[in-house]
Parts: C-alpha cells; sequence; structure tokens
C-alpha cells in the first residue's frame, strides 16, 4: 500500500511514520532475533527467508519455530498460530467500521500489515471512523505510514537476523532470547486475573502432557485453560469485560 | 493472516457467537503460555530437576522487568543479561 503515491503525499503519511519512529527499534531488535532463532532452530536460510517474507507474524512465528524444529505436523503449528494470533480477531472487529468504504483487496491488505503498534498507535490518533472521503484518505494514510515503518524494520532486522545466525555459535543459546520475548508479550496480554490464570493453566497443562505426540500439548493446554476459566466465570460470577477495567 | 482479515473479508455485518467472545478472553495468553513453558521448564522432554538452569532465573528477571518496566525489548535485554552469564560463564 505504500506504493500509492496518493496516499504517500497525505502529510499523515508523514505523520504516521514519525510515530512509529520511536518503537522501530525495538521491534527491529525483536526482528533480529526472530532471524536468529530461526535459523538456529536448523531451519535452512532459505526457508527462513521465506517464513519472514511470507508470515509476517512475530509472535506465532516464534511460537511456532520450537513446533517446527520438533516436526510438530502442520495442522498443529496453524492451529497454534491460529490462537496465538487470535487478539487481531478483535482488532479487526474494531477496524472495520475504519476500513469499510474500501474494495475488499484493500481491506485484505491493510489488515494484513496491521500489526499490534500500528492498531494501538492508529486506534489512539483517530477514535472515530470517517466520515467524509477526506477524512478517509488521511486515516489511510496515516495507517499505511504507520505499518511502512513497522514492515521495514521487521523485514530489515530479521533478514540481518537471519545472515549474521551463522556467525553465532549455536553453544551461546542466543535462540532463547525468542522465548524471553514471548514471555513479555504473554505478560503484556496477562491483564486480568482471569487471563493471568489461563497462562498459567496452559504453562502447567503444557508441561504436564509434554508427552503427547504431535506437540498435541499446546492445543490440550489451550483447551483445558480456556473451559477452566469458562467454569471460574460462571462458578463466581465474574464477567470478563468488567474485568478488563481493573 | 486470516486473524488479521477476520472481519474485512465479509461484506455484510456480522457477529460473534457468544462462546467465541468468551474464548477470545483467553485463548492467545494460554497459546503462547502453552508454547513457552516447556521451552523453560523441560530438558529433552523431561521436567529439570535442578535449580542450576539459566533459563529459570532469565524467565523471572524478565518478567520482572516488563511489570517494572514494559517493553519487548527491555524484557529480552534484561533475560539475556542474566541468561548469558549464567549459562556461558558457569555451564548452567
Amino acid at each position: 500500500m505504500f506504493l500509492s503515491p496518493t496516499l504517500r503525499r497525505q502529510p499523515e503519511f508523514r505523520a504516521g511514520m514519525r510515530d512509529m519512529a520511536s518503537a522501530a527499534l525495538g521491534i527491529g531488535a525483536w526482528g533480529l532475533m526472530t532471524g536468529v532463532a530461526m535459523v538456529k532452530s536448523d531451519m535452512s536460510v532459505l526457508e527462513a527467508v521465506a517464513m519472514t517474507l511470507f508470515v509476517y507474524a512475530g509472535s506465532s512465528q516464534l511460537a511456532a519455530i520450537p513446533l517446527l524444529a520438533a516436526g510438530a505436523p502442520a495442522w498443529v503449528i496453524l492451529a497454534t498460530g491460529f490462537c496465538v494470533n487470535l487478539r487481531f480477531v478483535v482488532f479487526s472487529l474494531h477496524l472495520r467500521p475504519y476500513l469499510m468504504h474500501m474494495p475488499r483487496w484493500r481491506r485484505l491488505l491493510h489488515g494484513y500489515l496491521t500489526a499490534d503498534l500500528s492498531y494501538a498507535l492508529f486506534t489512539k490518533q483517530y477514535t472515530a471512523p470517517p466520515t467524509t472521503p477526506a477524512e478517509q484518505l488521511s486515516q489511510e494514510a496515516y495507517l499505511t505510514g504507520n505499518y511502512f515503518v513497522t514492515w521495514c524494520a521487521w523485514m530489515g532486522m530479521s533478514l540481518l537476523g537471519i545472515a549474521l545466525a551463522n556467525f553465532i555459535p549455536q553453544t551461546w543459546g542466543l535462540g532463547f532470547a525468542g522465548v524471553l520475548s514471548l514471555v513479555a508479550i504473554v505478560c503484556s496480554m496477562a491483564t486480568t486475573r482471569l487471563r493471568v490464570l489461563a497462562a498459567l493453566i496452559a504453562g502447567a497443562t503444557a508441561v504436564a502432557a509434554y508427552a503427547l505426540p504431535l506437540k498435541l500439548n499446546i492445543v490440550v493446554a489451550i483447551g483445558v485453560a480456556v473451559l477452566l476459566c469458562f467454569w471460574l466465570e460462571k462458578q463466581f460470577g465474574l464477567d470478563p469485560d468488567a474485568e478488563d477495567d481493573k | 493472516m486470516l486473524t488479521r482479515c477476520f472481519f474485512f473479508i465479509l461484506d455484510r455485518p456480522w457477529g460473534l457467537p457468544e462462546w467465541a467472545h468468551r474464548a477470545l478472553h483467553y485463548a492467545p495468553a494460554a497459546a503462547l503460555a502453552g508454547v513457552i513453558a516447556p521451552e523453560i521448564v523441560m530438558t529433552q522432554g523431561h521436567l529439570i530437576t535442578t535449580l542450576h538452569d539459566a533459563r529459570l532465573y532469565a524467565a523471572v528477571v524478565g518478567g520482572a522487568y516488563y511489570f517494572w518496566r514494559r517493553g519487548v525489548l527491555g524484557t529480552m535485554l534484561a533475560g539475556m543479561a542474566v541468561y548469558l552469564p549464567l549459562h556461558l560463564g558457569l555451564g548452567w
């Protein structure tokens, strides 16, 4: 979308880029580590480059790496990636009124390129969907400028990570940085007591059920955590939406 | 890809069933926790039996850093700052 000159000429395109620039360093470092982690998990350089270019989803990419290394079947990897990315279902529901005036291919492209931070910055900048064609254009330009920076930082640094990975010995254990960044993401998701509980239950279940074949322990862990939280909600009359505000 | 565009695919308005809405509250955190927990406390399919493992301390410090300062990059750097000396220096 950043190839479109009409969007690039909008002043909001630059504003979007500027707002994102401060976060670009963090995204880049994360991309670098994802790149290193992919090659460290015995993926070939070609596979790692292909995954970077086509998947473009940091957290599910990182989650998929140990699964790929363990030889889990494709549907388990896809199911895990889908669950990790479920937050985007909520994002897309929120962004729908902002983008519905566009043709479908354009909506899909915007959706694909909008990552967590772009979503957060965009909805902070524009609290209401556009009402006039001029607003539509400027909002689209802001969003595009925003994820343009994200995309460049992520892609550039991931590819650099893939290139440098072969010069870093395996024994350093740098791949653990990927796990650590996932720790941070889990912490950022654990915003309510029930979600903290869901994460703890899932972690414990995944360890306990590790002997299951095909890395099914992760699917089981998700199921057990969600069902137990449903049951707790009912038992104690907790309202997840009200919990969100705490 | 599918999740990101989930609600952009169809033109007509529609909603989620109630149970799916509620599952959305827990599934993402559960999925990630399920992936990382074995990476931290297991070696070759077995629960570790020693506290001399650099990963434990790195994960704890990383988590503590996150709640102190926020930010994925800082968490990673703080965790690695603990992990690398323990892992390389002491062989944990």
